[in-house]
C-alpha cells in the first residue's frame, strides 16, 4: 500500500454512490432515528443559562484590563524596568523611563519612573506574563469585565498612563481598608 | 605542564593561573570572576568567587590543598588536578560568597542601568539563593557626584577595585581610590574631585556591577532594548583604538562601550571622546551586529542570525515529511537494499 492511500486518522471512508431502495427512500426509519435523538436531548443537562438573572461563576484565573498599581501612600509602583515589555510575547508594551526629581518623591516610589507607559490593546493577548514578570508588583490584570471598549480609531486602543494607572481615590480607599484591618 | 580541570586535561605554560587554564578549556568549568580582569595587572584575589578545589597539588607533591584556592591567583603546577563546578564543596563555597556579596547590595536591579549585563546578576542567578537571611539594615552611602560623565552608586559596589586599577594602569594620575576601612570602605574621590582623565570612562566597562554607570545613558533604555553593533572611527586620541560597540535604539546611538568578550572583559580600552561625545551615527562606521552569548538577555528581540525561509508543502509534507527531515531520519550506516531504495525514493515505504 502506498503512503498516499493509507488513512492516518483511521476515519477515511470510501464514498459509495449506491442507489437507495424504495423503502429507504421513504425515510421512515431515518425520521424515527432523528426524533429519538431530539427526545433524548430533552432529558439531558441544559448547557445554557438565563443570562441576566443567572450569572456564570468567574474563573479564578480570569484576566481583564491592566492596571498600574499605586502603593498605600499613593505613589506609583512602576519603575520602568522593562521586564513586562521583555516578557510580552505580543510585544504590546512600550515604555520610557525618566529620573525622579527631588520634589516628586510623593508621586513615584523609586528613583526612576515610567514617563510613558503604553500597552497596545490590539496586540495584547491577556496572557498575564507581564504581571508575572513584574518585580515591583506594579502591573496587574484586574477582574474588570470590560476588556477593551470598542472604538473606531486605532489610536484609541493604545492605552497610555492616563488609562492604566490606578486612580488616586481607589489607592486612598485601599490604604484606608488596610488601616481598618 | 599538564593540568586537569573538572576531568579535562590541558597543556599550559608555566606561570598560568588556574583560572586562565580553565578559560582556555572554556565551558561550564570556568570559575566566575568578579574582581579578576585579564587586562589589568595585579587584579584578582579579592572577591573569592573563583574558589576551586585542588584535589592533587602536583606530580611532585600529590597531596590535596587543604583549603579552597582562589583560582585567579593560584598558579598551575605540573600534574595538578582541580575540581571546579564538579565539586559540591566548591559550589557551596561559591553560594556563600554570593550570599556575602549580596548582603550589602541594594538589589535595585529594576532601577539599575547595568541590569542585563551585570556579573553579579549572572553570579547570583547561577550560585545564589532566592531568599535572604540578612535581617539587619544594609550599608548605605551618601550619593556622591564624581563628574559629568560617570555616575557612582556606592551602595551597589562590591569593592573589586578594578576601577582603581584602571586608573592606576591607564592614566598617570589617579584621583579616586578606596577610602576608609572594613565595612565603611568605599570608592571615592578625595574631596569630591571630579574625575576628568581621558580614559576614565573605562571604569564603567570594568565595573562588574552597576556601581559605575554612564551618566549620558542614565535611565535612557534597558540594555536588552538596544541593538548593539560593532563600530569604529578614526580616533585621534593617543592610545585609543576607536573600536567600540554602539548601542542603538532606532537611529539613535544611546551608548558607546568597549567591545566585551565572553568573560565581559573589554578587548581594548577606549577614550572618553569616543564614549561620551560621539553619539551621532554619522561619526561611526558600523561593521555589523555584535553577537553575545546564546543565553544573554541582550539577544532578546534581536534577530542577528539570518533566518531561512520556510517552505511548507502541506500536501507532501504531512504524509512524507520534509525532504531535509527524511534525509536526517535515514540511517546511512544501515543501507537499504536496491528494491527498498527505489520505494523510498518514491516515498512509498
Amino acid at each position: 500500500m502506498s503512503i498516499e492511500t493509507i488513512s492516518l486518522s483511521g476515519r477515511k471512508k470510501v464514498v459509495s454512490n449506491k442507489e437507495m431502495t424504495f423503502f429507504e427512500r421513504m425515510y421512515l426509519i431515518a425520521i424515527v432515528k432523528g426524533l429519538m435523538i431530539t427526545i433524548k436531548h430533552l432529558f439531558t443537562r441544559k448547557v445554557t443559562i438565563q443570562y441576566p438573572e443567572q450569572v456564570r461563576e468567574m474563573s479564578p484565573v480570569y484576566r481583564g484590563q491592566h492596571q498600574l498599581k499605586r502603593d498605600e501612600q499613593g505613589r506609583e509602583n512602576c519603575t520602568a524596568c522593562g521586564l513586562c515589555a521583555l516578557s510580552c510575547p505580543a510585544e504590546a508594551i512600550t515604555m520610557k523611563a525618566e529620573e525622579r526629581k527631588p520634589d516628586e518623591k510623593h508621586l513615584y516610589r523609586e528613583e526612576k519612573y515610567a514617563s510613558i507607559y503604553e500597552i497596545n490593546m490590539l496586540r495584547c493577548i491577556f496572557c498575564g506574563l507581564c504581571e508575572e514578570a513584574c518585580p515591583k508588583d506594579a502591573i496587574y490584570l484586574t477582574t474588570s469585565k470590560v476588556l477593551v471598549p470598542s472604538s473606531y480609531e486605532r489610536e484609541d486602543f493604545i492605552f497610555g498612563k492616563d488609562r492604566l494607572v490606578m486612580p488616586l481615590d481607589i489607592a486612598m480607599q485601599n490604604a484606608q481598608l488596610k488601616n481598618a484591618n | 605542564m599538564k593540568v586537569t580541570i573538572d576531568g579535562q586535561e590541558i597543556e599550559v605554560e608555566a606561570g598560568t593561573t588556574i583560572l586562565q587554564a580553565a578559560r582556555m578549556i572554556g565551558g561550564e568549568s570556568v570559575p566566575p570572576a568578579m574582581c579578576y580582569y585579564s587586562k589589568l595587572k595585579g587584579s584578582g584575589g579579592k572577591c573569592r568567587c573563583c574558589l576551586v578545589e585542588v584535589a592533587k597539588g602536583s606530580d611532585a607533591d600529590p597531596r590535596p590543598m587543604p583549603k579552597l584556592m582562589a583560582s585567579c591567583v593560584t598558579g598551575c603546577m605540573d600534574g595538578m588536578e582541580v575540581n571546579s563546578k564538579q565539586s559540591d564543596r566548591v559550589r557551596e563555597a561559591r553560594q556563600s560568597v554570593t550570599e556575602f556579596l549580596l548582603i550589602n547590595h541594594p538589589l535595585d536591579c529594576p532601577v539599575c542601568d547595568q541590569a542585563g549585563e551585570c556579573d553579579l546578576q549572572d553570579l547570583s542567578f547561577e550560585h545564589g539563593k532566592s531568599k535572604t537571611r540578612f535581617i539587619e539594615e544594609k550599608r548605605t552611602f551618601e550619593p556622591e557626584d564624581i563628574g559629568p560623565n560617570i555616575q557612582l552608586h556606592m551602595n551597589r559596589c562590591i569593592l573589586c577595585q578594578r576601577c582603581v586599577q584602571v586608573a592606576d594602569q591607564l592614566t598617570d594620575n589617579r584621583v579616586h581610590g578606596v577610602m576608609d576601612r572594613g565595612d565603611h570602605a568605599n570608592i571615592s574621590t578625595c574631596i569630591s574631585k571630579a574625575i576628568d582623565n581621558e580614559f576614565s570612562g573605562n571604569m564603567i566597562d570594568v565595573c562588574p556591577v552597576g556601581a559605575l554607570t554612564d551618566k549620558t545613558f542614565r535611565f535612557k533604555s534597558r540594555v536588552w532594548f538596544n541593538k548593539p553593533y560593532n563600530a569604529h572611527r578614526e580616533c585621534t586620541t593617543p592610545g585609543c583604538c576607536g573600536k567600540t560597540t554602539v548601542w542603538m535604539f532606532g537611529d539613535e546611538i544611546q551608548r558607546v562601550t568597549g567591545r566585551k568578550d565572553v568573560y565581559h572583559e573589554v578587548e581594548e580600552f577606549i577614550c572618553n571622546s569616543c564614549r561620551f561625545e560621539h553619539k551621532d551615527p554619522s561619526d561611526w562606521v558600523i561593521e555589523g551586529p555584535r553577537e553575545f552569548d546564546k543565553d544573554s538577555v541582550i539577544n532578546q528581540n534581536n534577530y542577528t542570525q539570518k533566518l531561512d525561509t520556510v517552505h511548507i508543502a502541506t500536501e507532501e509534507g504531512i504524509l512524507k515529511g520534509r525532504e531535509q527531515d527524511r534525509k536526517k531520519i535515514s540511517m546511512p550506516a544501515i543501507p537499504l537494499d536496491k528494491e527498498q531504495e527505489e520505494i523510498f525514493k518514491k516515498g512509498n515505504l
